[in-house]
């Protein structure tokens, strides 16, 4: 088992990367992601565990948060995603329910979805022809869930010029492909 | 159709799923003397009004809340958007009320 070598979601041993006119597309595989969902009535007492044994204050709806290495951006009410990097933070399901407990409930996320990381100044034009969701009206620091091309994805916002885009992973093609054609469109 | 997602904001309601009436989160009490009857009308019998109505939608692609919609069904307008938790909430705090002067 031990000589198995991972592929990425898009089926290859290196993750692909694509430069098309001013915008970057690059299939990302190095963050291990968890989602924690308050138990009924928790929700305080999750946020306030979070922020003293991992340093970090959970967002509000539409938002997302960093603190050193973990990151976390509002999914649901009472529900986030965690993500941080694979290579320190491999067990971060795990790492998560050791502090948090019986007061939310953490599933390991990791292999359920595909990352891209688009970049390019013109971020607005590209994904206003990919998805229903306002992404001009979304500062660095926002983070909400919408669909590309009928795909449920979530847009998340880390900088002015940086959108990443979480879809499911079975169909991280169909997302690729959506992704390149619209940048082809306006590259 | 935009609707005003109360933690949100405007989001397209392509976004969206429908249920239907938002007398739908009154579910009958099973054990109750009259039940069959209860969940005859429960299940089949619905108002259709041309005007205001209050409507069950679901946020399947996007945060997955439940929402209680107030919309005129003759111009679409949507008047008034709540959390059906925050409803659903609000309903059972209305009814302990209620209880002790029965």
């Amino acid at each position: 088992m031990h000589k198995l070598k991972p592929l990425t979601p898009l089926g290859s041993h290196t993750p692909r990367v694509d430069r098309i006119g001013p915008f970057e597309i690059a299939e990302t595989v190095e963050t291990a992601f968890a989602s924690v969902a308050a138990r009924n009535g928790q929700e305080a007492a999750v946020i306030s565990a979070m922020a003293q044994n991992h340093g970090l204050d959970l967002p509000v709806a539409g938002k997302a948060a960093q603190a050193g290495k973990l990151a976390a951006f509002w999914i649901s009410p009472s529900q986030w995603m965690c993500a941080a990097p694979h290579e320190t933070h491999e067990l971060l399901a795990q790492q998560l329910k050791a502090t948090l407990g019986d007061r939310a409930s953490v599933v390991e996320q990791t292999d359920a979805w595909c990352r891209f990381d688009v970049t390019g100044k013109k971020l607005c034009d590209l994904f206003e022809r990919l998805t229903k969701a306002d992404v001009r009206a979304m500062p660095p620091g926002s983070a909400c869930r919408s669909t590309v091309e009928h795909l449920g994805v979530f847009l998340w916002r880390t900088a002015e010029d940086q959108m990443v885009v979480l879809g499911p992973r079975s169909s991280a093609a169909s997302l690729h492909h959506a992704l390149v054609t619209a940048a082809r469109s306006i590259a | 159709m935009i609707i005003n997602h109360p933690l949100l904001g405007p989001r397209d309601a392509q976004e969206f799923t429908y249920l239907g009436d938002a007398g739908l989160m009154n579910r009958p009490y099973w054990l109750s003397e009259t039940a069959l009857q209860q969940f005859h009308d429960y299940l089949y019998l619905r108002e259709n009004p041309a005007g205001e109505h209050r409507e069950l939608w679901f946020h399947e692609q996007g945060d997955r809340s439940w929402l209680v919609v107030t919309r005129n069904t003759v111009t679409h307008e949507i008047l008034k958007v709540e959390l059906a938790r925050d409803v659903a909430l609000a309903q059972k705090a209305a009814n302990l009320v209620q209880e002790p002067s029965q």
